[in-house]
């Protein structure tokens, strides 16, 4: 451990704003990245269906 | 009577296909998950409080776990968009288009990430949040080039000519990774210069860059992960009058 204590680890020596800012923004990019595609899943196979269904009662 | 001679490993065809392409990158995808995320997590723990603080620099450095892996990833993650354009521009390979089209947001967004982290760090150790400094200037350049390649796959309706025409924009656009690696070198600049080189080793102590290597792995099977996802939903949808997706959705 290179601190002492939490409030020390928070701090980041005076520039935990800096820090913490920054894995923040990492955090967000990374979801972001991950959830996006995931939710387009949904829709995309939830459309197909949709499309399916109604190819099939017409026929 | 002469047969047609097969230059290219089995694989490279296989990958031509719609349908391999998904089911192998489906089968991949859970491994690289895992990977991704037990490296993100152990590298950011080590990171954030486990690595030495710096002399100079005092504990702002530790921004440098996610500006450099972000940075090295815009780069590398441009350089595998303009080949898969190659590809397809060349062997007019439909699933590379694909490949190509799903690396440009996630460029765009660690371009945007390598930005802002620098822009944080520049300020308390340069005290300003931007210069127009060499290094920064091209890597802007970048993440401006990632949203050219955007902005032609949304504003051409036609998905043949709007892969076309991004992937020569991109291929163009090749020019500017040189100069972004060589910058530091090329000009004065503010700007450190790498961290790591395939020739030597680190400048930097082992147990500061053990973690950064940890953190450099952890975001290419991020990307690794993002990138199938994306293009499995590609697939999905320029092949939705195909027998097997058919079959694949009736299922669910």
């Amino acid at each position: 451990m290179s601190f002492e204590s939490f409030s020390e680890f928070i701090a980041m020596g005076g520039h935990g704003f800096y820090v913490w800012l920054s894995y923040a923004i990492a955090l967000i990019v990374i979801v972001i990245n991950i959830v996006n595609p995931a939710r387009q899943k949904k829709k995309i196979v939830s459309d197909l269906v949709r499309r399916l269904r109604r190819e099939n009662k017409s026929s | 009577m002469s047969e047609k001679k097969n230059w290219m490993p089995r694989w490279f065809y296989q990958l031509a296909s719609p349908r391999w392409s998904y089911d192998i990158m489906g089968k991949l995808l859970p491994g690289f998950t895992v990977a991704a995320l037990l490296f993100l997590v152990v590298g950011t723990v080590w990171a954030l409080a486990f690595a030495p603080s710096d002399y100079q620099q005092g504990n702002s450095f530790r921004i440098i776990y996610i500006h450099v892996p972000s940075a090295v990833l815009a780069q590398s993650c441009y350089m595998m968009m303009a080949i898969a354009g190659a590809i397809g521009l060349i062997w007019k390979m439909k699933v590379a288009d694909m490949v190509a089209k799903s690396c440009a947001p996630i460029g765009a967004t660690m371009a945007l990430l390598a930005l802002a982290t620098g822009a944080i760090w520049g300020k308390p150790t340069w005290g300003s949040w931007w210069v127009w400094d060499a290094r920064l200037t091209s890597m802007l350049i970048l993440l401006f080039l990632y949203l050219g390649v955007i902005a032609l796959y949304s504003a051409i309706e036609n998905e043949a000519m709007a892969a076309k025409s991004a992937a020569v924009l991109a291929l163009v656009g090749l020019v500017n990774i040189p100069i972004i690696k060589y910058s530091v070198d090329w000009w004065n600049t503010l700007h450190q210069p790498a961290t790591f080189k395939l020739t030597e080793r680190p400048a930097m102590a082992t147990e500061m860059w053990l973690p950064l290597l940890v953190m450099v792995i952890g975001f290419y099977c991020f990307f690794a992960v993002s990138l199938m996802m994306r293009t499995r939903n590609e697939i999905l949808v320029r092949e939705r009058r195909a027998s097997w997706v058919k079959e694949l959705v009736g299922k669910q």
